[in-house]
């Protein structure tokens, strides 16, 4: 893949005759390689402009006046969304959550960043690059906002760091232990599944292999998340070192970050701390340690795909392949990246490993609930006040999670993503928590204002666009209930509508491969249950006539081609 | 023998060898887990999901699964069931099946699903997308309106050195098999009708190979069973002595359907006794007179005409039966919807090797119905109560489906009936 990004970057898209010429050199077919290159929507076919522009289409990015942004774009360098400009200067694409919903409206030019847009920031940006200044040179770092933490002796994450200190466990304990700590410390996968992280590492332990991997999970696909982007701009420490945890006890000598390109203004720098690590001989040969072992990390850039976030996924995209999920019959830590076994985790997870260690179990386990303790982080969202990143202890109430924001005439909260659940006013009294309401990260609030079937909508394109096309109910089954969808907002379903969305979502939800088609309907299930007088107000009295299908609309083609051919030759 | 392992599927418990799979398993047992992407020489694919089983109450493709002690599985659940017919339905759906020109017409493992689960219609809109018949390759045809993905030649066929032939390309939706050509022209005879030959639906095609068994011969043609369709409720309503009204009629079909409807020969003069026909090509009453117990129909629409006279059906007959394909989802005219309308009418009246040279006029004038971008299946339109399939369908198919209506009886269909390639 990373053959194909060079020449991404290089030609700004991949033709036929480079994948001819890649596929020889790779030994496979032209097709295949093909194959691999239309599944990730940042590989042009064609070439995308010397800069390219990608617009967040979320929801949240839309509230933020994503609209006027694009008009904005279009009015400076002069073509519409989807296209590039004749001297191929620029070119203005859609691409799914950018991990940067705290600062929309916000785009990526070349892969760096550029936030809190307002049309008078976007001409001058386009007029400097005119001007023949870099992206680079003139992008935003996109502040870490942290809005909240709780008092110093709970803060998990956000406190000061101490270079190298928390490795000297490495001489203190074996792997055995290590794992033993980590099973104690009921650490559960902050990726959104919530696996036991220790119990994970015990089974990568306990099997046989000449070679093992550790491989950190960046590819934050979820919209509106963001928090693993904050741990890696401001504690990148922590993931080196809990990578190098993983890997001492499960022991692999080999790791790599598998970073989503929408992050890779994040590369240089992560780069830069891996040789720092190298050079102190904490990354590499004989690592000191009760038992010195080896091990590297390298950083593999995605190529635009939500599904990648999905472990067997992960590793096919790490493989050069296409990102499809496997099925679920063989787990990676038995066969996983190159068939060995592999320990997929979380930015998150992986952060919190050297922090449990640094402050014992037991003060880890104080914090929190019962069935999840420490801290989580949430990215927030939406209409609020405060947007940013809150560093929760687990078991807080909702409400007081809601003030903490500033959220007013709260409509509905969208809570772990579009694949998670969607909240009313009912579900404010529950608490965030293992026990109540699991959450992966991504807190998206909306207020009064907006129109939920818009907000549906929203999501079920981005699953339609997202899902990897290999089993039919999650293909196409995700792409007839947007035409549902569409149905409600026009104003033409009818009671049966409703009660064919419930069993579709049911037969897409039981029969997909993978999670996300198993997810993808959730929010609109939950919707229809929490908001049903929303649907019903958008129903159409039921008939024995199809209310979609309209006739004028059908002849319009028709009239057209009559009217072109019977206006007279010149 | 102590790796035999002892589980319950549908709640027969069984012995097997630990491991083995679930499918295979289940077949030694005679209980049938159907499947598409499965066979046997691949490792499971797992793509098609229609083998979809509860493995200790969660849902899980039978395929994946390799037995071992306890395993508490169910397989022939109403919810399972109908999850299976429902994605074989989805496949009908999404893609472009017209089995009446498929040349895997019974040798098709999909069409034989659907004929097994009974299905008359699909629940879901028809997609109709543009998808490509590629003909480029040496030998062979791929033809991606009749793919389902199922992945099996993507796995299976190599080249000697190794290289994949078939490859999915673009994500999502637009996911497509595409052939890499040059790899193609590598693969033997034998090899390329290896690939025709575990493709479970028609998208594969060696040219001049096609055809080869005559009917009678074919993968499927002995095998099914019969069906008993079942009643919607609502029994119709009329005076003893009253006789049933029936209305038909032909919108965007070939009467091919109607044809069918005199075959049942003199049968009909029993089926006169009964019932009596209105509005109707066979007795030429062009408008209602009255209001019709059943109306049937066959065709889709494809112009102005055919809307407004189904849409009349729909108000003047309590029920609506679509028999024959085109009425249910389009059938051949349908095949227009992948050509813009502009292409279809010039290459009708222009440019086709039949029209006039110089030929310069689309016929179109205000007593000339209009022709749709599309042609429309009838339940996209007004509300459809039965689906007769088939193209035609079988003439006892037909008029065991309307007896039963009428007269609120139960009739088993046979296999025979109910097939129709
Ligand atoms: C559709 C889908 C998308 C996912 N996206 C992500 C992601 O962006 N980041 C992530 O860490 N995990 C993601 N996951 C979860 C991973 O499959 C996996 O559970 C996780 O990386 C394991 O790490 P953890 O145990 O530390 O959570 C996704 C899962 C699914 C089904
Ligand atoms: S559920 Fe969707 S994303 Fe997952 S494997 Fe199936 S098609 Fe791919």
């Amino acid at each position: 893949m990373s053959v194909l990004w060079d020449v991404q970057r290089k030609k700004r898209f991949i033709s036929h005759d480079d994948m001819t010429k890649i596929s020889q050199e790779f030994n496979m077919s032209r097709m295949e390689l093909e194959g691999v290159v239309t599944f990730y929507h940042f590989y042009h076919r064609t070439d995308c402009g010397k800069y390219t522009i990608y617009i967040n289409e979320c929801v949240i990015s839309q509230y933020s006046g994503r609209n006027k942004i694009v008009e904005a774009f279009e009015e400076a360098i002069g073509v519409k969304m989807g296209h590039v400009t004749a001297d191929k200067m620029f070119g203005l694409f859609k691409s799914p959550c950018i991990g940067l919903s705290d600062q929309e409206p916000a785009c990526l030019i070349n892969f760096q960043p550029f936030t809190h847009l307002t049309p008078y920031k976007i001409k001058d940006i386009i007029s400097q690059i005119r001007n023949g200044k870099k992206a680079f040179e003139i992008c935003d770092t996109p502040k870490s906002v942290i809005q909240y933490k709780p008092s110093i002796d709970k803060t998990v994450f956000f406190k000061p760091y101490v270079p190298y200190a928390t490795l000297s466990f490495l001489e203190k304990y074996n792997p055995e232990e290590i794992i033993e700590k980590i099973k104690k410390s009921k650490l559960a996968g902050r990726g959104g599944a919530f696996f036991p992280t220790g119990l994970k590492w015990q089974f990568c332990h306990n099997n046989k292999a000449d070679q093992k991997y550790i491989i950190c999970n960046a590819d934050e696909g979820e919209p509106g998340t963001f928090k693993d982007r904050v741990l890696l701009e401001e504690h990148p420490e922590l993931l080196i070192e809990g990578m190098i945890f993983a890997a001492y006890s499960v022991g692999a000598s080999i790791g790599a970050i598998y970073l989503r390109a929408e992050y890779r203004y994040l590369k240089q720098k992560l780069e830069k701390l891996l040789s720092k690590y190298r050079e102190d001989g904490k990354l590499g040969k004989e690592i000191l340690a009760k038992i010195p072992f080896d091990f590297d990390i390298y950083i593999h850039l995605g190529a635009g795909a939500y599904i990648c976030g999905e472990e067997t996924a992960l590793i096919h995209s790490m493989e050069g392949k296409r990102g499809e999920p496997s099925t679920k019959e063989v787990f990676p830590v038995e066969k996983g990246f190159n068939d060995k076994p592999t320990v997929v985790n979380n930015v998150e997870t992986l952060c919190a490993v050297p922090r449990i260690l640094e402050m014992g179990v037991d003060s880890w386990l104080a914090l929190g609930t019962d069935k999840t303790p420490g801290t989580k982080l949430l990215s927030v969202s939406g209409d609020c006040e405060k947007k940013g990143i809150y560093e929760i202890e687990w078991g807080m109430n909702m409400r007081e999670f809601i003030n903490l924001t500033g959220a007013k005439d709260i409509k509905m909260i969208q809570f772990s993503g579009p694949s998670g659940e969607l909240l009313s006013e009912i579900d404010f009294d529950r608490n965030i928590s293992g026990e109540d309401l699991q959450c992966g990260g991504s807190v998206m609030i909306f207020d009064n204002k907006r129109d939920l079937l818009h907000i549906l909508k929203n999501y079920s394109n981005f699953f339609v666009e997202e899902s990897c096309g290999i089993c039919v109910p999650c293909r196409t089954g995700n792409f007839l209930l947007n035409k549902k969808i569409n149905k409600l907002i026009l104003g033409h379903a009818e009671e049966k509508d409703l009660a064919d969305i419930k069993e579709w979502s049911k037969i897409i939800k039981t029969t997909s491969r993978c999670g996300l088609g198993q997810s993808s309907s959730n929010s609109l299930n939950d919707a229809m249950k929490k908001f049903p007088e929303i649907f019903k107000q958008r129903l159409s009295e039921n008939t024995d006539f199809n209310k979609a299908f309209n006739l004028e609309k059908a002849i319009e083609e028709y009239d057209n081609i009559i009217n072109d051919l019977s206006t007279p030759y010149e | 023998m102590n790796n035999k392992v002892k589980l319950t599927i549908d709640g027969k418990s069984i012995k097997a060898e630990a491991g083995k799979n679930l499918v295979d398993v289940a077949k030694e047992n005679k209980i049938f887990i159907p499947t598409l992407c499965y066979f046997k020489e691949l490792n499971p694919l797992g793509t098609c999901r229609i083998c979809t089983v509860k493995l200790n109450g969660k849902h899980t493709t039978g395929c994946t699964v390799k037995v071992s002690e306890g395993m508490n599985i169910e397989v022939n659940t109403p919810e399972l069931l109908d999850n299976r017919k429902a994605i074989i339905e989805m496949l009908y759906a999404e893609g472009n099946h017209f089995c009446p020109t498929c040349e895997k017409s019974g040798n098709c493992d999909m069409q034989n699903h659907a004929y097994d689960m009974g299905i008359t219609v699909t629940r879901y809109p028809h997609v109709f997308s543009d998808k490509i018949v590629d003909f480029t390759p040496k030998r062979m045809i791929m033809e991606t309106n009749r793919c389902i993905l199922c992945k099996r030649c993507v796995e299976e066929i190599k080249t000697r050195d190794g290289k994949d032939v078939f490859s999915f390309v673009e994500r999502g939706v637009r996911t497509r098999v595409h052939i890499d050509y040059e790899q193609e022209a590598k693969l033997s005879e034998a090899e390329a009708l290896h690939a025709m030959n575990i493709c479970p639906v028609g998208a594969i095609l060696i040219k001049g190979v096609a055809h080869e068994q005559p009917f009678g011969e074919r993968k499927y043609d002995v095998l099914g069973k019969d069906i008993i369709p079942s009643l919607k409720n609502g029994k119709i309503k009329k005076e003893d002595h009253e006789k049933f009204i029936v209305a038909t009629t032909s919108l965007a079909g070939c009467f091919g359907c109607h044809m069918s409807l005199l075959d049942i020969d003199t049968d009909l003069l029993d089926m006169l006794e009964i019932v009596e026909f209105n509005k109707s090509p066979f007795t030429d009453i062009k408008k209602f007179s009255k209001r019709c117990h059943i109306g049937l129909i066959e065709g889709g629409c494809a112009n102005t005409e055919n809307v407004h006279v189904l849409r009349e059906f729909r108000k003047k007959c309590d029920i609506l039966i679509g028999f024959g394909e085109c009425a249910i989802m389009g059938g051949i005219p349908a095949m227009r919807n992948f050509i813009s309308l502009k292409e279809c009418l010039e290459e009708s009246y222009l440019n086709g090797t039949t029209s006039e040279i110089g030929a310069d006029i689309i016929p179109a004038h205000e007593d000339l119905p209009k022709l749709l971008n599309n042609v429309y299946p009838c339940n996209e339109v007004v509300k459809i109560d039965y689906y007769i399939p088939g193209c035609p369908p079988n003439a006892e198919h037909i008029w065991k489906v309307v007896k039963s209506i009428l007269l609120g009886e139960k009739f088993s269909i046979t296999h025979d009936e109910f097939k129709y390639d």
